[in-house]
C-alpha cells in the first residue's frame, strides 16, 4: 500500500448512522492523482452518500475525511433536474459559480464534444448532452479531482461507451484523480484502476480482475453478473480466460 | 373611469401596488424555480397572527406580520433539520396553527363583528401615505438584497448540492431568501391581502416562464406582468367596488391565460 498522505481525498473509518440505520460502516477509501477509483454496489448501498460525505456535503457520525490542501474538485451530481426550471443556456450553466472566459467555455465544451451546444437551452438537452455539459462545467474548475456520481445514467448504451471513453481520456489529459460511482458494472471494470465494492461496508476492493473474482463480489451481484463482467474484461485481459467464458467472448465481438 | 384616477386614495393604492409588483415578479420567479409556492403561502397566512397581535397590543401591524412570518420560517428550518416529518406536513401544521390563532386574535382585537377582511383580501381604501412610503422602502430593500444575493440564489435554485459543493453558502442564501418572502408578505398585505399574496408572486412568474430565455429576462417579464395585473386589477376593483386582492389576482390569471397563446421560448 502507498502511504496515505499522497492521496487527494481519503475516507478514514467513515461511519454514518441515520435514525439507527447504519448507512456507512467504517469505510476507507483513497483517491490518488491520475487514478480512477470506482465505487460499485447495489441500490441503497450508500454509494452516493459516501460521495457526499467525502465532499463535505453531509455530516458523518464518526471517522474523518482527509482532503489535500487547496484541492480543486469538479463535481457532477447524480440527480440533475432534466427539465431545469430556471431558463438558461449551456453557456450560462457553465458560469453559475465561476466567471470563465468565453475561450475557456469553448475549450471545455469542445473537450466533451458539445461545442455546438453552447447557446442551446439546458432544458432541450438529451441525457447524454446534459452529462457532457456538466462534465465540461466540472472541467472548468481545473480539477485535481473529478467526482462523478452515476455519470452514465439516462444515457443509452452507445452513449455510455462514449462517455466512459471520454472520462478515461480526461484522466489522461488532465492527470486528475477520478472518483466515480456506478451501478453499471460492465465498462467500469475496463476503465477503473481500483474498484470498491460497497454495501454499507466495503465488501471487497482492488483491481478490476481481483474484485470480479472475489467471492464477496459474486455474493453481492450474483454469479451471472460476475461472469458477464469477466466476459467483458476479456479483451483487456487475454491472459487468464476461464474456458467456460469463451462463448460469451465470441458472442460479443 | 378617469375620475377614479384623480382620487388621492386610488393614486396611493396604485403607487403602492406598483412597488409590490416590482418585487413580487422577481421573488415569484425564485418561488417557481425552487417549487416553494406552498411555503410562500404558509408564510403569508401566518402573517395574520402578527397582524392580530399588533392590533391587540397596538403596535404596527406590518411589523407584526413580518415578525411572525420570520419566526415561522425559522421554526420551520429548525424542525426540518430534525427530519421527522415531511416539510409540507410541517408547513401545514405550523401555518394553519398560526392562521387559526391569527383569526382568533384578530377577532379578540376587533370585536365579534370583525371588519378586518381587508387584511385577508386587500383594500385599497386603507392605503395611507405612510403605507406608500413603507411599501416603497420595503420594496427597495428587497430588490437591493435580491440583487446582492442574485448569483448565489440562482446557483442554489438550479442545483442546491452542486452549489454547496462549489462553495456557495447555501444556508445563508436560504435564510436570506426566506426573510425576503416575509418582508414581501408584509408590503403586499394591503394591496392583495394575506390570502392571495402567493398568487401575485407565482402567476406572473409562471406566465413569464414561457417567454423568458434567461433568469433575468424571466424576472423582468414577471415584474411587468405583475405590474399590469396590479394596475388593471385595481381599476377593476374600483369600478365594481370589490376587494382589490381578488381583482388583481384575476387580472394576473387573465395575463397568464394570454401567454398560453404565445409559443414557448424553450
Amino acid at each position: 500500500m502507498l502511504k496515505a498522505n499522497d492521496a487527494l481525498l481519503s475516507a478514514r473509518d467513515v461511519t454514518l448512522n441515520l435514525n439507527g440505520r447504519l448507512i456507512l460502516d467504517h469505510v476507507n477509501l483513497d483517491v490518488r492523482r491520475g487514478e480512477i477509483v470506482t465505487v460499485i454496489g447495489p441500490n441503497g448501498a450508500g454509494k452516493s452518500t459516501l460521495v457526499r460525505v467525502m465532499l463535505g456535503l453531509r455530516p458523518l457520525t464518526s471517522g474523518r475525511i482527509e482532503r489535500q490542501a487547496n484541492l480543486n474538485v469538479g463535481y457532477v451530481p447524480q440527480q440533475f433536474p432534466q427539465t431545469a426550471n430556471v431558463p438558461m443556456n449551456v453557456k450560462r450553466l457553465l458560469s453559475l459559480t465561476l466567471k470563465p472566459s468565453d475561450k475557456d467555455i469553448d475549450r471545455a465544451l469542445d473537450e466533451v464534444g458539445i461545442a455546438h451546444l453552447k447557446e442551446a437551452r439546458v432544458a432541450s438537452l438529451s441525457g447524454g448532452e446534459l452529462q457532457r455539459a456538466l462534465l465540461a462545467r466540472a472541467l472548468l474548475r481545473k480539477p485535481d479531482l473529478l467526482v462523478l456520481d452515476e455519470p452514465v445514467q439516462a444515457v443509452d448504451f452507445f452513449g455510455e461507451m462514449k462517455l466512459y471513453e471520454l472520462i478515461s481520456g480526461i484522466r489522461k489529459s488532465h492527470g486528475c484523480g477520478i472518483l466515480m460511482v456506478s451501478h453499471d458494472l460492465h465498462m467500469v471494470m475496463a476503465e477503473s484502476d481500483h474498484v470498491v465494492c460497497l454495501n454499507g461496508h466495503v465488501c471487497c476492493e482492488g483491481g478490476p480482475e481481483k474484485v470480479q473474482q472475489d467471492p464477496e463480489f459474486a455474493k453481492l451481484f450474483g454469479p451471472s453478473a460476475a461472469r458477464m463482467i469477466a466476459a467483458y474484461a476479456h479483451h483487456h485481459d487475454h491472459d487468464h480466460e476461464p474456458h467456460e467464458h469463451h462463448h460469451h467472448h465470441d458472442h460479443k465481438h | 373611469m378617469t375620475s377614479i384616477l384623480t382620487e388621492p386614495f386610488f393614486q396611493r393604492a396604485l403607487l403602492a401596488g406598483i412597488a409590490v409588483a416590482l418585487v413580487s415578479g422577481p421573488v415569484g420567479c425564485f418561488i417557481v424555480w425552487r417549487r416553494m409556492a406552498y411555503f410562500g403561502e404558509s408564510l403569508a397566512h401566518s402573517g395574520l397572527l402578527g397582524v392580530g397581535l399588533g392590533l391587540l397590543f397596538s403596535f404596527n401591524v406590518t411589523l407584526g406580520a413580518v415578525v411572525t412570518a420570520v419566526v415561522l420560517a425559522l421554526l420551520l428550518l429548525a424542525l426540518r433539520r430534525q427530519q421527522g416529518l415531511a416539510t409540507d406536513t410541517l408547513l401545514g401544521i405550523l401555518s394553519h396553527t398560526a392562521l387559526a390563532l391569527g383569526l382568533i386574535v384578530v377577532g379578540l382585537a376587533t370585536g365579534a363583528a370583525s371588519d378586518h377582511m381587508d387584511i385577508l383580501f386587500g383594500d385599497v381604501l386603507t392605503v395611507s401615505t405612510y403605507d406608500v412610503w413603507a411599501v416603497w422602502i420595503g420594496a427597495g430593500v428587497v430588490l437591493a438584497s435580491l440583487a446582492l444575493m442574485w448569483r448565489d440564489l440562482i446557483a442554489t435554485s438550479v442545483h442546491e448540492e452542486l452549489a454547496r459543493a462549489e462553495g456557495v453558502k447555501v444556508e445563508r442564501v436560504e435564510l436570506g431568501f426566506i426573510l425576503l418572502i416575509a418582508v414581501m408578505t408584509a408590503i403586499a398585505m394591503k394591496i392583495v391581502g394575506l390570502l392571495l399574496i402567493t398568487a401575485l408572486m407565482v402567476i406572473p412568474a409562471a406566465a413569464a416562464r414561457r417567454m423568458a430565455t434567461t433568469p433575468e429576462s424571466m424576472a423582468f417579464i414577471a415584474a411587468a406582468i405583475a405590474g399590469l395585473s396590479v394596475i388593471s386589477g385595481l381599476l377593476a376593483s374600483a369600478f365594481i367596488g370589490g376587494a382589490s386582492g381578488p381583482c388583481v389576482v384575476l387580472a394576473a390569471s387573465c395575463f397568464f391565460a394570454l401567454t398560453l397563446a404565445v409559443p414557448q421560448a424553450s
